[in-house]
């Protein structure tokens, strides 16, 4: 839909990049502080009279507290109900008088705003988001707070309890993290903790995580550097210094034995979910582990979707992601029975694949193709200020410098074979969570061995 | 290894404290729309190629559009988005495995896709692997297997998609309001993709006479934007297109659509039942109009204000101060044969009917009521301003060109509607409003829990209700 989503848990992480003709790859930014702490990358890019400000601020639902699950992204929807000086709905209308649109989206780890439209905007984009990062408080209440508490439930059930196998989203993460892990709980929150989170949770949240010093703004676009640093400094000059967010540990668990649950739901077909603990966004196998997601599911000829879709057709899609993360990441494969199969079918298969690639290793053939193709994908999302802009941000936050564009390249084209075989054995083989999903009244499906949990 | 300080980053000399602006910024003049040149010209076989070009990044994106599409598919629905899909499964003695590695080999993307009014197969690639891309493109194209087992194993898969999709309230809503607002016979009765009963029919022998019947270069448009010349575009298209020739005795064109216009019918509900449902799938609408009408710009910019952006009526009222959906919004669908108006939300079970009666009210305010000026500059902006962003990359270039092919329209004319909305009055969103929807005409398509909804509902008599299965 429009607006403020709330993205699945599990920001992947771009990777691979560019130029199949060889040479590296740049994206110019520049990077400046305010004495407030605020940070601000600059790319320059005349190509196109628009521009996109790209905001992060350092928090997502890793920062919840248990009991106030979802509160980041309940958050991230009231920093549109208005400032002191740009009241609700001004932020809106402004911007779509200006011809610009925007939208949000919270993950684990981050809160992720965006302004984008026509380069004359700017102004426009930078005053509001200034008001609402200094002048939020004043004007912050709890009908507001009621209001968009209605709001995120509505978003809730649109994807989760009206949605075919939405329910996974609620178990898959007290599953693979231990409790007060904290991402051991989904980012859309609990219904319970919806309804529990205050006008103070809201603005002690406020206090904590919405200061300048705990935010970048990346700004892509018809754009001169000097120009937009002055801008910035006069929008957001005079918002004071926080008190310092906390930081995330990292924090990887491991399975030391497989945890299942066979979940009933209104649905026609099966479903499996497996999902293995794996690294951190950046670990030296984050990538490696992006590679083999690909040999197994990314293209027609890849191993998974070849043997359940394509020659036993026991499966009507398979799809395997590594959701690497700040704080800890897993691996996950969810494929959907065709009818007529059964998930222990679909179980035995993909274990004999992943033993398989274990054993024998990706092809020289197999791990070009990954290369070229997960390198060809990168190039789409440098080819918008949006894309770039979101990129630089990512990349900064990630690794410290915002051009890290030839750096996601250098470490694909570094993947061998063997690191595939390598981390396929040492992540994909061992103690994995396991989720089924059958139709009502077929929890007892042969062989699916698990405590049953049915849910009405 | 969390964010932290940065070498690179620059602390700026400490300003003197400064002060809040607390008054939006005055906007500076506002960029224009410069639309992309297009440079075409005609092979020997009867290519029509159209180019246009941007260097900024090495990459080339191609997109070949053959007239004709589902509206052929005639007794067989869904057999053109099928056959286009098939195209992908082996071609030019490859499997369809086959395939798929030396695509992903060069770095590159094909793909290949049936609309109501035409075929399409298109192609990705960077600059370098371009010509090899397109050698692939070609044999997808001219030369596709089409080989039995592939046909009935990706037949297999549009029947499991088809049973899934029931699952899906909104796909249950989709199908319902299409079979409902469009009469039997007319190509939008039936999603395009077709049905189960249709579907199973397929096989390799149907896809292969489909597909052989459209496939005519005197049909086909090839649109090739990026990193290329028109000199370039020429050489590629005519070394592995120009060999093409045009099946004995075809005509040249295939028929213009003859539809008859589908009739809107007084307002009536039609409730679908998912029992213990979270929340209602709600599609209310009518048959629309042509885009080529000469009120295209008047619809546009009332549906803009009506349910067409983030602030309009429909998303203000049941998202913002109402809080029963997590979006509203609502659209006019614009294809050569007059699509839907569509209004649509998810809403709470326990406001079905309040939520109805906002949608209706709505509807009648906006007949009734001139729309505000504030509203008249807001909806001229986001339409034209933010046109601005519609042209940046090679893909976006190329499908707006295929959107001005398949209204038989020069891109250029796009600059003069933007004109035509930029001089448009209250009054004129006014009377777009009373002639291209009227609320005493609407088909209403809830999927919900009936047991809970059908009594609220038939208290808001907004017509006859009936119950359909899917």
């Amino acid at each position: 839909m429009f607006h403020r989503t709330h993205l699945l848990a599990g920001a992947v992480l771009l990777l691979g990049a560019a130029s199949l003709s060889g040479q590296g790859v740049r994206v110019p930014a520049t990077v400046d502080t305010l004495p407030n702490g605020l940070r601000i990358i600059v790319h320059e890019d005349q190509s196109s009279p628009i521009v996109t400000v790209n905001t992060w601020f350092d928090v997502g639902s890793a920062n919840e507290k248990p009991g106030r699950t979802g509160l980041a992204h309940l958050f991230e929807h009231l920093m549109f109900m208005g400032s002191e000086h740009a009241p609700y709905p001004q932020f809106d209308r402004l911007l779509e008088a200006a011809g610009a649109n925007n939208n949000a989206s919270t993950s684990n780890d981050v809160t992720d705003y965006y302004e984008a439209g026509p380069v004359h905007a700017l102004p426009l984009m930078f005053w509001l988001d200034a008001d609402r990062m200094g002048w939020f408080l004043p004007v912050m209440d709890a009908k507001k707070v009621d209001a968009q508490r209605d709001i995120v439930k509505n978003e809730r059930r649109q994807s989760v309890e009206n949605q075919p196998y939405g329910l996974v989203e609620d178990y898959e993460p007290g599953m693979l993290f231990p409790p007060g892990h904290p991402y051991s709980w989904p980012v859309i929150g609990s219904m319970a903790d919806l309804s529990a989170a205050s006008l103070e949770d809201v603005r002690d949240f406020f206090r904590r995580y919405y200061a300048p010093d705990n935010a970048v703004i990346a700004v892509a676009g018809a754009v001169k550097r000097d120009s937009v640093i002055k801008l910035v400094k006069k929008y957001f000059g005079a918002i004071p210094r926080g008190p310092g967010a906390p930081k995330l540990v990292p924090s990887q668990p491991r399975l030391t034995a497989d945890t299942m649950v066979t979940l009933e739901d209104r649905v026609q077909v099966p479903q499996l979910t497996y999902d293995f603990e794996t690294v951190r966004a950046w670990d030296p196998d984050d990538v490696t582990l992006d590679v083999a997601s690909f040999l197994l599911t990314g293209a027609k000829s890849s191993r998974l979707t070849q043997r359940l879709v394509y020659i036993d057709q026991s499966a009507g899609s398979v799809y395997a992601s590594a959701n690497n993360q700040h704080v800890a990441g897993y691996f996950g494969i969810v494929a959907q029975a065709r009818p007529g199969h059964n998930l222990p079918e679909l179980q035995t298969a993909i274990d004999a694949e992943l033993q398989r690639l274990a054993k024998d290793g990706p092809s020289a053939r197999e791990m070009e193709q990954a290369r070229n193709s997960m390198e060809s994908r990168i190039l789409g999302g440098m080819e918008t200020v949006m894309g770039k802009a979101r990129l630089l941000n990512q990349y900064y936050i990630e690794l410290g410098t915002p051009d890290g564009f030839q750096k996601d390249i250098d470490r694909l084209r570094a993947v061998t074979a063997a690191d595939v075989q390598r981390v396929v054995r040492q992540y994909l083989l061992g103690p994995r969570v396991v989720i089924s999903v059958v139709p009502t009244g077929k929890a007892a499906t042969p062989g699916v061995a698990a405590q049953r949990r049915s849910v009405p | 290894m969390k964010p932290g300080l940065l070498s690179a980053a620059l602390i700026l000399a400490a300003t003197p404290l400064m002060a809040q602006v607390t008054t939006a910024p005055t906007l500076g003049p506002a960029p224009t729309l410069v639309l992309p040149r297009v440079e075409r010209a005609v092979l020997p076989n009867g290519i029509t190629v159209l180019v246009s070009r941007n260097a900024e990044v090495p990459i080339v994106e191609g997109r070949l559009i053959i007239d004709g599409g589902a509206r052929l598919q005639g007794v067989t629905p869904g057999l053109a988005p099928f056959a286009a899909g098939t195209l992908m499964e082996g071609a030019g003695g490859r499997t369809g495995v086959q395939l798929a590695e030396e695509i992903d080999l060069l770095g590159a993307r094909i793909g290949a896709g049936a609309s109501w009014e035409n075929f399409s197969v298109s192609v990705r690639a960077p600059k370098r692997t371009i010509d090899k891309a397109m050698a692939l493109m070609s044999d997808v194209t001219l030369r596709p297997n089409f080989a039995a087992a592939d046909v009935k194993r990706l037949r297999d898969l549009r029947l499991v998609g088809f049973l899934t999709a029931r699952d899906r309230p909104t796909s249950v809503a989709s199908k319902v309001f299409y079979r409902n607002v469009f009469p039997a016979g007319h190509p939008y009765h039936n999603e395009i993709a077709g049905d189960s009963a249709s579907v199973a029919t397929f096989d390799s022998a149907m896809v292969r006479r489909l597909w052989t019947s459209v496939i005519d270069p005197r049909r086909a448009t090839f649109i090739i934007t990026g990193d290329v010349t028109l000199a370039e575009a020429r050489a590629w298209v005519t070394a592995h297109f120009g060999s093409w020739t045009s099946p004995a005795n075809a005509p040249t064109k295939p028929a213009a659509a003859a539809v008859a216009a589908a009739p809107r019918t007084a307002t009536h509900v039609i409730l679908v039942d998912k029992p213990g449902a979270a929340q209602s799938v709600i599609m209310i609408g009518a048959p629309g109009t042509n885009r080529t009408s000469p009120d295209y710009p008047a619809i546009e910019l009332m549906n803009t204000i009506l349910g067409g952006s983030f602030s309009s009526r429909l998303n203000d009222f049941l998202r913002e101060q109402l809080g029963y959906t997590y979006g509203a919004s609502s659209n006019f669908g614009w294809s050569p044969v007059p699509g839907a108006f569509l209004a649509s939300a998810q809403v709470r079970t326990n406001v079905t009917d309040s939520s109805l009666a906002v949608f209706f009210r709505e509807f009648k305010r906006i007949r009734s009521e001139l729309i505000t000026p504030t509203e008249l500059d807001r909806g001229k902006a986001y339409i034209v301003l933010g046109a601005l962003d519609n042209y940046e990359t090679a893909g976006q270039v190329a499908g707006a060109i295929s959107t001005s092919v398949l209204f038989g329209r020069p891109l250029a004319t796009i600059a003069e509607e933007y004109t035509r909305i930029g001089q448009l009055t209250a009054a004129d969103v006014q009377r777009a409003a009373e002639k291209y929807f009227d609320p005493a005409q609407m088909t209403v398509v809830v999927v919900g829990d009936i047991a809970k909804i059908r009594p609220v509902i038939e208290k808001l008599n907004l017509g006859p209700i009936s119950v359909q299965a899917y």
